[in-house]
């Protein structure tokens, strides 16, 4: 499935039965953010409970740590809520 | 995938919901999506009526799911999967799950007529339903999955619903269905057990499941898997299961309820209720509680004391 943005330039690309073709991840909701999650890799236990309820789908797990993939991340802060350790923090965007 | 001995995920790993998606800030239908296919897998069909998800999934020609969706009208999410299915049938894909996914409105008041037709009929189709007590996508008006009390804009705040909630999963018992449950996205093992546990059964398979809404209850997003969880040990939402229409399981018994008003207190659209009313919502839900605990066959009766 394609990654990028899929743009029909004329009438007759479009596919005739109504499909879809490419994936969401163009679209890197990271830009939504105002307040931003870093974890605290110091005090974290690896519990992934943040992992396990991110609506986002946007912290993976790499070598049994989680990552916050920020291009998606849209800060709702449900993961530093959840986290038994309270070891996320939340600071603020700047722009 | 294979893990070290330090990691215990308490949840399938497998994503088939992709980042991208439309869904805002601590959106509990997204979560439900989310256990649902790492549930189902990707042997899986959805049919998806006009609800959030429409909107979640992503603009055409792209999607968020990894498995086949179908988009269509309203009304139609069970006999939408009543037809997939017996064109699978047909084609000898039994093993595919067909997925009849819905919001509340969709389900409650103009799907129900479908819902039970399939369900009349036993077609092997799971329906699972995510329940945000509104219908959200086009703006916050009443359903009858809205509770009493709360604000919505066509239940403007002098005028708050005053009917109760629809209780559709005694309805779906009534059908003798084989299977139904409600779950939370608070509670995510429990809600994929009893997907997985949908997905083995032949036959109508009803789940409803508790949908933290930010932006429709006026709560706060990083408190949606909170009040998902507040709503469970208030007894505001419990969690259950019937199978063959009579053999009710509480999943979750609660033997000390928290207060109904810590609920309710985190949510702008209950703002506006006195005391008085709380106090109502209050006994009610207990009152529903220990009826739901004796047709469990549970010899135990709760309470919460109402401070005057
Ligand atoms: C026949 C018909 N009537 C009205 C609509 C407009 N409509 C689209 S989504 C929606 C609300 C859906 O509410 P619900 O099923 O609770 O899902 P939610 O949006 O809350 O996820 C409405 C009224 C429609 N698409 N079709
Ligand atoms: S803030 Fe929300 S979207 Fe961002 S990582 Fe945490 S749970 Fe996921
Ligand atoms: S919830 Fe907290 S402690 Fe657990 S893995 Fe995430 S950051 Fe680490
Ligand atoms: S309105 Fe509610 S249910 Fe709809 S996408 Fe937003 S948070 Fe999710
Ligand atoms: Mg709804």
């Amino acid at each position: 499935m394609a990654k990028g943005k899929i743009i029909y330039k004329r009438a007759k690309d479009i596919p005739l039965n109504a499909m879809s073709v490419g994936s969401m991840l163009f679209n890197k909701t990271g830009a939504w953010r105002n307040v931003k999650p870093i974890i605290d890799y110091d005090n974290c236990i690896k519990c992934m409970i943040c992992w396990k309820f991110c609506p986002d789908i946007c912290i993976v797990i790499e070598d049994e740590n989680p990552v916050i993939d920020y291009d998606y991340c849209k800060g709702c802060a449900v993961c530093v809520v959840e986290c038994p350790k309270k070891c996320i923090s939340l600071v603020e965007e700047g722009r | 995938m294979e893990r070290g001995k330090t990691m215990k995920l308490s949840i399938p790993e497998e994503e088939l919901v992709g980042s991208g998606h439309l869904a805002c800030q601590g959106c509990g239908a997204t979560l439900c999506m989310r256990y649902a296919l790492k549930a189902l897998g990707q042997n899986t069909i959805l049919d998806i009526p006009a609800c959030c998800w429409s909107v979640i999934d992503g603009p055409f020609p792209h999607t968020s799911v990894k498995v086949p969706l179908f988009h269509t009208a309203f009304e139609t999410a069970a006999c939408v999967a009543s037809g997939i299915r017996a064109g699978l049938d047909v084609l000898g894909r039994g093993e595919t799950n067909v997925v009849a996914w819905a919001g509340d409105g969709g389900t409650f008041d103009i799907g129900i007529q479908a819902l039970s037709g399939a369900t009349e009929r036993n077609d092997n189709i799971i329906y699972i339903c995510y329940d945000n007590e509104a219908y959200m996508n086009t703006g916050i008006q009443r359903s009858s999955a809205t509770p009493y009390g709360a604000w919505t804009t066509t239940t403007p705040v002098k005028h708050f619903k005053k009917m109760p909630k629809k209780d559709l999963v005694r309805i779906m018992a009534a059908h003798r269905i084989p299977y139904t449950a409600t779950a939370s996205v608070g509670y995510p093992e429990d809600f994929i057990a009893k997907v997985k546990k949908a997905k083995e059964i032949q036959g109508t398979t009803f789940l409803h499941i508790f949908s933290p809404c930010p932006p429709g209850w006026k709560s706060q997003p990083e408190k949606s898997i909170q009040l998902a969880r507040l709503a469970v040990s208030t007894c505001y939402f419990p969690v259950y299961e019937i199978e063959n229409g009579e053999k009710y399981t509480v999943n979750k018994v609660i033997k000390k309820p928290r207060p109904v008003k810590e609920f309710l207190e985190q949510q702008g659209r209950f703002r506006h209720l006195t005391e008085e009313q709380v106090n109502g919502i209050q006994k009610n839900v207990i009152v529903s509680y220990n009826e739901l605990l004796k047709k469990a066959g549970l010899d135990l009766e709760v309470h919460v004391e109402i401070k005057k």
